[in-house]
């Protein structure tokens, strides 16, 4: 879908938000300052008729990278044929993003998706709980320093082992 | 069939209250509607035309707990889940029976992770696993018809 | 095990309108376990009497943690769980995220295997829409079309258990082609259902399309608008009832959809009924679809045959050492990915289904997320269901196709 004026396009908002264009597969990404977010979000639904948010995400590059966190958003224009990635990198101690909700209405469920498995905090936005764990989890999931949670799959040779510490649910009153 | 063999001329048929109970309880067994997953899918085409688990007296899906009296648990249960399906076990009218239905249920199946429970064995007791992912529906029947067996066996001196 | 969330009225006094904290309007309960919820979704309703005044989801009881697990397997074994995503797409599903790879390694696929992969797309479009059709004309009260559409579901079960030896979760395409050639009863089996297919929507139609009954249900409930449609993220059908012409078929084509002819149906009420219209009309243009791609169905390989990506087949591991060792490094190390980012979107029966992955040049993605069409559809719900009934309120979870295992991953 990579063609010149999309190119061209990149390049216009580059300047204008003081951002950077990468390539890679085909596909052409504009990497953005933190602050520059909101106003470009504002400005590429109305003015440059990305009026569809295709994709919200983060990708996390584990505790010992700066900036930790990256941002990836994905706009699409449906009258212009035209999708848009960005990508806004975002330090790792208490990363904090503009939220887009007042923008493109369903970034609200996305960014708190992405407050809730990444503990990303987005400033302005209405309802920023927790929307997949149960509210009283700790941590954040999808972090990389977050284990997986694997457990000991139970074989003939550990039957017995893993048995006597599984802990079974009984019937009330016992049995 | 069978049964007017038995009666014979005079309209009485004796057998003990075991059996009696046991009797009625497998040919009206009123499953709880609880899909979850992949497998509530399987469980819905079990229900229509081809498999017609009606044929079984089990026809009568019933979504309230306090209606129902076996729970097939069809699907993978989150640890978000795990409280809610305990109060509903805990909201079913004794006598009660579990089904486990597929792999995600039985054993955590391919998803070894913090969000899934490995086994709903740990929330709920489960009377009967029903292997697959996810499971035929042939093979969820054969897990309900092992349960009637299980259920006729039954005996009084348990019931207390 | 964490308990069952308390939840105070202070608690939630930002989600709930004025009038619900002085008591002059009722806040319901509803799931996350009950028949019309399609699974276990959980609704807390805010009603005025039997209006509803906001309808608020929580969701997540079905996380089931897949993006975090698939970062713990190489990317073939990761396959096997995005079948188990959206379970009424599994072969959708599997073709996202097989595009996805193919776009980042750079990997090429055979004219065959694209054929066969757009087939069995719209086979599953048609399955999934008959389980929609099927379920939400049930929440209507009509029980006969439930019985009827699983009826026809069962013979496309049939043909998927025929090329893979599974019903639902057949992983059947792959990185780089799918997973073996169709044997030669696929093709009657499929002639078969598209003899009967398009009588047997006319007799689903038959029985809702011009019922008076269903007319009253659905006319005029759970309107959007199409510019709040697209603000809202919506994608699909409940998109194109709105009159908002996108389709990623058309818009962007994947596996060569651009060969075929077919229509893209529209509808502008934006209500109930319109989506109702708009995928029962899908299902006339998927038979349309895979009567053009079983005549065209073109011979030759169904797998890539660059080999550092792809097993090679099962035949040649017995005559060839190098066969053998590729096979055996793909199985135990995976093969390696470059570092970067794709993002790759199909048409799936909901809607956008799209797939962001990142490598880092190992043999393990770095991170996959995927844009899942549910879960931005049922977003919009509390906008859908504002000023209706609580009755019409199923008709239009109903109407939006949720799949609870698509929003909550």
């Amino acid at each position: 879908m990579m063609n010149e004026q999309e190119s061209k396009l990149l390049d216009i908002l580059a300047g204008r938000f003081n951002g950077q264009v990468t390539v890679f597969a085909g596909e052409e990404t504009l990497v953005l300052p933190v602050d520059e977010i909101a106003p470009a979000a504002q400005a590429f639904h109305d003015e440059f008729g990305f009026d569809l948010l295709s994709s919200l995400t983060t990708v996390d590059y584990g505790p010992e990278v700066d900036p930790r966190f990256h941002m990836v958003y994905r706009f699409t224009s449906i009258a212009g044929h035209l999708s848009l990635n960005v990508r806004v990198p975002v330090p790792g101690l208490s990363p904090e993003v503009p939220t887009l909700e007042n923008v493109y209405h369903n970034a609200n469920w996305n960014e708190r998706e992405s407050f809730d498995l990444f503990g990303i905090k987005f400033s302005g936005h209405s309802d920023l709980r927790r929307i997949l764990m149960p509210q009283d989890w700790e941590g954040h999931p999808l972090r990389k320093d977050y284990p997986l949670g694997y457990e000991e799959p139970q074989f003939t040779f550990n039957y017995d082992e893993i048995d006597v510490r599984k802990p079974y649910a009984y019937r009330r009153g016992g049995k | 069939m069978g049964l007017e063999q038995k009666l014979g001329n005079m309209g009485v048929v004796t057998t003990r209250l075991e059996d009696l109970v046991n009797w009625s309880r497998t040919n009206a067994m009123w499953p709880m509607l609880f899909g979850l997953a992949c497998c509530a899918i399987e469980m819905m085409s079990a229900q229509a035309a081809n498999y017609d688990m009606s044929r079984f007296g089990m026809e009568l899906m019933r979504a309230s707990p306090r209606q129902s009296d076996l729970m097939i648990v069809a699907g993978r249960v989150s640890r978000k889940m795990a409280p809610v399906l305990r109060r509903l076990y805990d909201q079913m009218p004794d006598p009660k029976w579990v089904i486990s239905m597929g792999d995600c249920a039985s054993c955590g199946g391919v998803f070894n992770n913090y969000a899934v429970v490995q086994g709903v064995d740990e929330v709920v007791p489960v009377d009967v696993y029903v292997a697959g992912c996810p499971p035929r529906p042939e093979a969820l029947i054969h897990g309900v018809i092992t349960l009637h067996e299980k259920v006729r066996r039954e005996r009084m001196k348990d019931w207390a | 095990m964490s308990q069952i969330e308390e939840v105070t009225l202070d608690g939630m006094s930002h989600l709930v309108s004025d009038r619900a904290l002085k008591g002059e309007t009722m806040l319901l309960n509803m799931g996350p376990q009950h028949p019309s919820t399609h699974g276990v979704l959980r609704l807390l309703l805010e009603l005025d009497g039997e209006t509803v005044v906001n309808a608020i989801p929580d969701i997540g009881f079905l996380h089931t943690g897949i993006e975090k697990n698939m970062e713990a397997k190489t990317y073939q074994k990761a396959e096997v769980m995005t079948d188990r995503m959206d379970y009424l797409n599994t072969t959708g599903n599997n073709l996202a995220y097989c595009l996805a790879i193919e776009k980042l390694v750079g990997l090429d696929v055979p004219e065959r295997a694209q054929t066969l992969r757009v087939l069995l797309a719209e086979l599953q479009r048609l399955a999934s829409h008959l389980v929609w059709l099927g379920t939400s004309a049930l929440d209507l009260a009509a029980m006969s079309d439930f019985m009827y559409c699983f009826r026809e579901r069962e013979m496309i079960m049939d043909i998927y258990e025929l090329i893979s030896g599974q019903r639902m979760m057949t992983t059947y395409i792959r990185p780089g082609g799918v997973w073996r050639d169709v044997p030669v009863e696929f093709e009657t089996a499929v002639r078969e259902l598209l003899k009967i297919m398009p009588r047997r929507i006319d007799e689903y139609e038959s029985l809702l399309t011009k019922n008076p009954l269903f007319i009253d249900r659905t006319a005029g409930i759970g309107k959007i608008s199409a510019e709040d449609a697209v603000n809202w993220g919506l994608t699909g059908a409940c998109l194109r009832g709105s009159g908002v012409y996108y389709d990623i078929r058309k818009f962007a084509p994947y596996s060569g959809y651009e060969q075929y002819d077919f229509e893209v149906p529209l509808r502008t009420e934006g209500d109930v009924r319109a989506r109702y219209l708009v995928r029962v009309a899908e299902m006339r243009q998927s038979v349309r679809i895979i009567q053009q791609a079983l005549d065209k169905l073109p011979m030759g390989p169904v797998r890539s045959s660059n080999y550092k990506f792809v097993p090679p087949p099962r035949s040649e591991i017995g005559t060839s050492m190098e066969a053998l060792i590729h096979h055996f490094k793909l199985w135990t190390e995976g093969f390696n990915a470059p570092a970067g980012s794709v993002y790759v979107a199909v048409e799936s029966p909901k809607g956008e289904q799209g797939v962001f992955l990142e490598g880092n040049g190992g043999p393990k993605p770095w991170r996959i997320h995927f844009r899942n069409p549910s879960f931005d559809n049922l977003q919009a719900l509390p906008v859908l269901a504002k000023g209706f009934l609580v009755a019409d309120l199923v008709a239009i979870i109903g109407s939006i196709d949720i799949v609870l295992g698509d929003v909550d991953r």
